[in-house]
């Protein structure tokens, strides 16, 4: 377990300093993150201007959920973007020959090999978003729902992480997917909103086969106290379950790799 | 430039026609790639989703129908109006690979055009078979269901459209080649391209129908060139009203600022350039 952690800090301190090199476009990251998330704040107005609310969920609730997801867009570009194209590269190659002898898990070496500061504006203000939508709210949020939605937050992350580490693991029979992260997070972008204001057919879709019902609507529904502890099972059932796939079918997937260009 | 065309034996149309073939054998290639970038692509039919539901409240000035309409639309217009050539250009200038492409007798600009539109062309029957999906799961976007009428823009307005999307593709690749142009300067050029994304997004049409604008927003967002990426084209290819003579004319203005700032840029670039002896 030491030995884990001291790879960590030794990873991630390594890449916050490479990343130092290029403080101009961390500027430009975070302002393009602010520009970004006022298009979406305004364009969540739109809707509300005319008295419609989303879904059955007011202003400001609906707020927590556009927090939510910025939080983990943010999660995704700091922590696992990066190490996700890092995997197709090691598979083309064949330098994922070196990580695999090395004394140490390969799904944990390739999924914290470096991090990005560019996401950080994104964690920032997202957490200030959900932060401003719960405190200005007729009635306050309750302890219980704060814990129960930091629960489910965690839980989203974890489903995002093990969502792309299966993606990412196809490079093993398919190098050059590259796409395959810009498809996933093209259908991820549906969390920006509550999933009830989507039609029947995409709330099954989004639920049921790419939970992301569960990453940002879920936790969002808990900290504003709308009810739903039983939500907090599912997502929990459903972290597990997709964590568990990401495992199994990473250890499947490395009985087919021949080293360079597989 | 000249002495080439004149000892070559084909004519311009076909180098083009040749560029073309070799651009999107080239991108067939890449189809597994390319039919996960049509995925990519579904921003707009998720913000139809949305917009669908709100248009049933009838809070709104648009129907259900008209959203779905509105969005396969657009998400056909993205298609024919997506551009990359920001990061292939980046690509080309960080590992010298320009080089090779300044010694052709063509310039690269028409080169490049064409590699957008082999990549379009494979992109197509994918972006048909999701558009295609859509359809089958809300079929009143064709019939118009019980009371409205058929989707039919008639043959006018859909020449129009076709025509106004490909002016579309031609107002983006400039906008876009313009600021390649800093390549010359800076390394990093991809990442500007993420920031110039976001008005595109916003301002478009892409992710929201104009109807829901407020009047005077919608106004200012007219006079600058992002509407006319998507907006403009899908307007009429579902039929709606647009003031033809000031959106052809804007959309024209637009296109000759951005070719003119990457002609200048281009010619002091390679200036640049060959300066440096890159």
């Amino acid at each position: 377990m030491n030995r884990y952690l001291n790879t960590l800090r030794i990873f991630w301190s390594a890449s916050i300093s490479a990343e130092m090199e290029y403080r101009a476009n961390f500027v430009m990251a975070a302002l393009s993150s602010l520009m970004s998330l006022g298009g979406t704040v305004i364009m969540l107005y739109l809707f509300y201007r005319t008295g419609y609310e989303m879904g059955g969920w007011p202003w400001r609730d609906a707020l927590a959920v556009v927090g939510v997801f910025t939080f983990l867009e943010g999660m995704q570009s700091t922590f696992m973007t990066p190490n996700r194209t890092r995997v197709t590269e090691h598979v083309r190659e064949g330098t994922l020959d070196f990580v695999l002898i090395k004394p140490i898990n390969s799904q944990f070496w390739l999924s914290v090999r470096t991090i990005s500061l560019w996401g950080i504006p994104n964690i920032f203000l997202g957490l200030a978003i959900v932060g401003y939508g719960l405190i200005t709210r007729e009635t306050p949020p309750t302890a219980g729902g704060i814990f129960f939605g930091t629960a489910a937050l965690l839980l989203g992350v974890l489903m995002l992480y093990s969502l792309g580490y299966l993606l990412s693991t196809i490079s093993i029979w398919y190098i050059k997917l590259y796409n395959i992260t810009m498809a996933m997070q093209a259908l991820v972008e549906t969390g920006r909103y509550p999933i009830t204001a989507y039609p029947a057919a995409y709330q099954t879709f989004f639920t049921f086969v790419l939970p992301v019902a569960f990453m940002t609507t879920v936790p969002a529904q808990l900290m504003t106290a709308r009810g739903g502890t039983g939500w907090l099972l599912g997502a929990v059932v459903v972290a597990a379950l997709l964590l568990t796939l990401s495992i199994a079918f990473w250890r499947f997937a490395l009985r087919y790799y021949t080293s360079a260009s597989s | 430039m000249s002495q080439a065309v004149a000892t070559s034996h084909v004519g311009w149309l076909g180098k083009l026609r040749v560029l073309f073939a070799v651009h999107y054998a080239e991108m067939i290639e890449y189809r597994a790639e390319i039919a996960l970038w049509a995925i990519a692509t579904m921003q707009p039919l998720i913000m139809m989703g949305v917009w669908a539901q709100a248009g049933e409240s009838g809070l709104f000035s648009f129907t259900q129908i008209h959203i779905f309409r509105y969005f396969i639309a657009v998400f056909l217009i993205r298609q024919i109006t997506i551009v990359w050539i920001i990061h292939h250009f980046e690509f080309l200038m960080v590992t010298g690979r320009l080089s090779p492409h300044l010694l052709h007798p063509i310039d690269p600009c028409i080169r490049y055009i064409l590699m957008h539109l082999g990549e379009q062309w494979t992109r197509l029957p994918f972006a048909l078979l999701i558009v295609g999906f859509f359809i089958f799961l809300y079929p009143d976007t064709l019939t118009g269901g019980a009371e409205g009428a058929a989707w039919w823009p008639g043959w006018l307005n859909l020449s129009l459209a076709v025509v106004t999307c490909y002016a579309a593709f031609i107002l983006r690749f400039f906008m876009q080649y313009a600021l390649c142009m800093a390549a010359f300067w800076h390394e990093r050029v991809g990442a500007m391209d993420a920031v110039l994304f976001l008005p595109y997004a916003f301002c478009s049409g892409l992710l929201f129908p104009f109807e829901a604008l407020p009047d005077a927003l919608r106004d200012v967002l007219l006079w600058t060139p992002f509407p006319y990426m998507v907006w403009f084209p899908a307007t009429l290819m579902v039929g709606g009203e647009v003031p033809m003579m000031r959106a052809a004319l804007t959309m024209a203005g637009w296109t000759v600022f951005f070719f003119v700032l990457y002609r200048y840029f281009w010619h002091r670039g390679l200036k640049h350039y060959s300066a440096m002896g890159a």
